[in-house]
């Protein structure tokens, strides 16, 4: 094999003073022609800093290579000094040696071209060829990516396009000059489980049709087993540890890794479901959803809407006191929309949602996905906790901040934390004041809507410790969404699956995760990445979710239920 | 095709409210029509040949009368007539617009000629000596009024350079296309420097949002060109703030600049208004403010429309 790219002791800082504030630190590693590596790092461990040196796109981000090099082996063979050369010469690699895909796609497609003209552009500025030819390249490799149906595809614009499409896009675009290097940042970090599967699959199938290197970097130690020759793991802008894929994942040697291995949230396919707190049936509920319909209109004139979204189509499950329901599916599967029904925060079209008063007249309380959005940075945290109680109709006293101050002591935050402002605090200490704050009316049942999904996976561990923690202490009931199988198997006693706004699938976490009757259910778990299932392949299947437009006044069929256990009931898959 | 119905559908309505609002503001401010129309002679009038003036004016009756009887008037075409030039207040409207209208269109084509390269400009020299330069240069354009700017104009043209700008009666595109955009090019610079520095300073930063994009980042990792990233990728996902300035400024203009009308001696709208006040000339106020109400929402709407051309997601709507 020759060696495709060579990186020695790199150095990469930010703002002003780029040696003070340097992210990458010493950065060396060589790739081969065809191979993979795989960089694996938490937040701020400088992993994407690192790849994005590589095209010297980090200088449009305020970086600055402080030192070191970075030497990349042309087509015709001769070297390219990276870390010398100027933005003109740097041009010449990016497309056409180095090709790149981002994390986030529904952002990183130029909104006002279609994807047609964006991916001819790319043929343009990388072989020459002028638009006719340009064109017709485009529309072969959208077909290479797979999209169904490329021709029609060629006009779309990103938006009309769904998340896991839009990386094909990416992917295309960044193919379609035949680079010998593909730079994956965080590929499917923003795409659904069973979508990151594909996207997986089908990087690797290319790969393979290629033969270009690849450099995946990932948050998850767990994806990359898979895909990757070789594992890099970096932290605080250094690499702890680099050696091939099988020795890094069987036998870590540095103590990060090892961490990072024992952090990721392992799905065991129902066998490491929670024991605690067995369900008592005659137990009253605390919460009693029953047909719960939320609908969108959409479209049609003023008076007269021509149909509406079925967000969540007839929803009914109970939740008791001390028990973890968990909402799964995939984006647009209508768990969010029924978690903010259940408070409210949208109208309901129909169904009841019964919950019984027992400590406190708020008895439903939530968390959100984004700490850093859902806490106002305006406002210390004094003045956040107080919120809901001051809302709630209670004065801002002694006993007011005794609580805070004994809330605060529970989620293990310091208690002069309380004149401090959100800023000051981590995305873990953020979502813990987010859980803190939701305690404050002492609900019976907290709502947590992906409450660890933008969490690292080792903070989101301890944030699930604590939750259960909580749980167990006052006896709360939580009603869990989430995407994520491997943190539902830690958290659920029992879990409902959602697709296209309705449950297809509830019942106790073990019997749900281990043996998934209904055919979502099963795609649902079979794409949950896993190291120990890494020798297994992923076929490349194009199946969307279907529509969730209806046509007004349209009404799903009744559902028809299986018993598949004792708590265990699955829907009949006839309707559709 | 459905929306653009169901806006021009509320103009009517918005329109018949301006127009209560401005029939009994008008008639808020003390003195009387008679009183501004007649000046001093006004004195000598008996209270007799008052009240049949008023009632010749029809001004005797009560305000909603009035009002009804003009709304009666409006829907055959009429507008009612003007005590100081005593003609359709139409036919005055309709007489002072063409210079109003070419005076805003210059100024808004000069505002874009400057103000969005220099915008662009600026952006992508972000916090370097010639970005402080045009941002200086910005603040003062915004900052001096225009009066200051058509005096200094006229002075440095006149004295060092012995240009004399045409002023008095207005000479229309139709008569002499050039004698027209030379009579107007000054006023123009006057209003459109104000307006250059607004585009300049919106141009800018909207820049600055979407050079941070995503896409941006994608567009350079394909290799684009910096001239290829700023006008291809950047500049259409800029313009919207653009466009929505400078449709509201064009919308100003149309209801007339009654300084630079003043200061350049032109016969636009702004001084009709003026002059409709002072004297009272009750039905011409209420059909020049209907008027330039009437523009500003078709400045509007042809702003919705500028934003869906501008925007797929606007025009396209959601997923197919």
């Amino acid at each position: 094999m020759t060696k495709l790219l060579s990186v020695r002791d790199l150095r990469v800082g930010f703002g002003n003073d780029s040696k003070a504030n340097e992210v990458v630190k010493g950065v060396s590693f060589d790739l081969a022609s065809g191979e993979t590596l795989a960089i694996v790092g938490e937040s701020g461990s400088g992993k994407s800093v690192t790849a994005l040196s590589i095209n010297r796109l980090v200088d449009f981000g305020g970086g600055r290579i402080t030192g070191g090099s970075i030497v990349l082996t042309r087509a015709d063979g001769t070297a390219f000094d990276v870390t010398g050369s100027k933005e003109a010469a740097l041009r010449q690699i990016r497309g056409r040696d180095v090709g790149m895909i981002f994390q986030e796609p529904m952002t990183s497609l130029n909104p006002v071209h279609t994807i047609g003209d964006q991916i001819a552009e790319a043929v343009r500025l990388n072989s020459g060829l002028r638009s006719d030819a340009a064109r017709k390249a485009a529309l072969d490799v959208l077909d290479r990516v797979r999209i169904p149906d490329a021709k029609s595809r060629m006009d779309y614009y990103p938006h009309q396009l769904s998340g896991g499409m839009r990386q094909r896009v990416m992917i295309a675009m960044a193919l379609v000059a035949s680079p010998r290097l593909l730079i994956a940042d965080e590929p499917t970090t923003a795409l659904d489980v069973t979508v990151q599967a594909q996207i997986l699959a089908l990087l690797a199938e290319l790969r393979a049709e290629t033969g270009m290197a690849m450099i995946f970097i990932t948050h998850d130690i767990g994806l990359v087993a898979g895909i990757a020759d070789r594992i890099m793991v970096m932290q605080h802008g250094v690499v702890v540890e680099q050696d091939e894929t099988s020795n890094v994942l069987d036998n870590p040697q540095h103590e990060y890794t090892q961490h990072l291995l024992r952090a990721v949230p392992h799905f065991a396919s129902g066998n490491a479901v929670r024991t605690d707190g067995e369900r008592v049936p005659a137990r009253e509920p605390v919460v009693k959803v029953d047909d719960l319909v939320v609908r969108f209109p959409v479209g049609g004139g003023w008076l007269k809407p021509k149909g509406a979204i079925h967000a969540v189509d007839g929803v009914s499950f109970d939740l008791v006191a001390g028990e973890t329901l968990a909402i799964v599916g995939e984006s647009g599967s209508g768990k969010s929309t029924t978690a903010r029904a259940i408070l409210g925060l949208v109208d309901k079209q129909r169904g009841d949602i019964a919950a019984t008063t027992g400590r406190s007249k708020r008895p439903i309380q939530m968390v959100f996905q984004d700490p850093f959005a859902s806490l106002n940075p305006r406002l210390d945290v004094e003045a956040l906790m107080a919120e809901p109680a001051i809302a709630n109709g209670q004065k801002h006293d002694k006993a007011l901040r005794e609580r805070m101050a004994f809330l605060l002591d529970k989620v293990g935050l310091p208690e002069d934390a309380l004149k401090r402002y959100p800023h000051q605090f981590s995305g873990g200490q953020r979502q813990r004041l987010c859980i803190a704050r939701a305690l404050m009316l002492n609900p019976d049942v907290v709502v947590l809507d992906e409450a660890v999904s933008a969490l690292d996976v080792s903070v989101q561990a301890k944030v699930l410790d604590l939750l259960i923690d909580l749980q167990h202490e006052f006896r709360l009931a939580y009603l869990f969404i989430s995407h994520d199988m491997a943190v539902v198997e830690r958290i659920a006693h029992r879990v409902a699956v959602m697709y296209a706004g309705q449950i297809v699938e509830i019942g106790d976490a073990k019997a749900v995760l281990a043996s998934p009757q209904h055919s979502y259910t099963k795609r649902l778990i079979a794409a949950v990445p896993a190291i120990e299932r890494r020798k297994q392949h992923f076929a490349v299947d194009v199946t969307q979710v279907p529509s969730l437009v209806r046509p007004a006044g349209y009404e799903p069929p009744d559902a028809r239920w299986r018993e598949a256990g004792s708590d265990h009931r699955v829907r009949h898959e006839d309707t559709p | 095709m459905n929306y653009l119905a169901q806006r021009l559908l509320t103009f009517p309505l918005i329109l018949l409210g301006v127009s209560v609002l401005v029939f009994v503001s008008i008639r808020m401010i003390p003195g009387s029509q008679i009183t501004a129309m007649l000046g001093t002679e006004a004195g000598m009038l008996t209270a007799a040949q008052r009240e049949a003036l008023a009632a010749y004016f029809g001004i005797d009756q009560p305000v909603w009368t009035q009002y009804f009887r003009w709304l009666a008037g409006l829907f055959q075409g009429d507008l009612g007539v003007s005590t100081i030039y005593a003609r359709p207040v139409l036919n005055v409207i309709l007489e002072r617009f063409p210079l109003t209208l070419q005076l805003a269109l210059m100024s808004m084509t000069i505002a874009l000629c400057i103000g969005l390269p220099l915008g662009v400009f600026a952006a992508t020299r972000n916090e370097r000596p010639s970005d402080l330069i045009v941002r200086i240069l910005a603040m003062l354009g915004q900052s001096t009024p225009n009066f200051v700017i058509g005096i200094l104009l006229i002075y440095f043209l006149s004295v060092f350079f012995g240009i004399v700008p045409a002023m008095g009666t207005f000479t229309p595109l139709t008569v002499d296309p050039l004698a027209s955009f030379g009579q107007l090019f000054w006023p123009a610079v006057t209003l459109g420097f104000a307006f250059a520095a607004s585009v300049t300073r919106i141009s800018r930063s909207a820049m600055l949002d979407v050079l941070s994009d995503d896409y941006i980042r994608t567009a350079r990792s394909k290799g684009a060109s910096s001239m290829s990233v700023i006008w291809r990728h950047a500049l259409p996902n800029a313009l919207i703030p653009v466009v929505t300035l400078s449709g509201v400024e064009f919308g100003y203009l149309l209801g007339g600049a009654v300084i630079v009308e003043q200061i350049f001696a032109l016969p636009g709208l702004g001084r009709l208004v003026l002059d409709a006040i002072t004297q009272r000339d009750y039905a011409l106020v209420q059909g020049t403010v209907l008027f330039i109400a009437f523009n500003f929402l078709i400045v509007n709407l042809l702003v919705d429309l500028a934003y869906a051309a501008l925007d797929p997601r606007i025009r396209i709507g959601g997923r197919k």
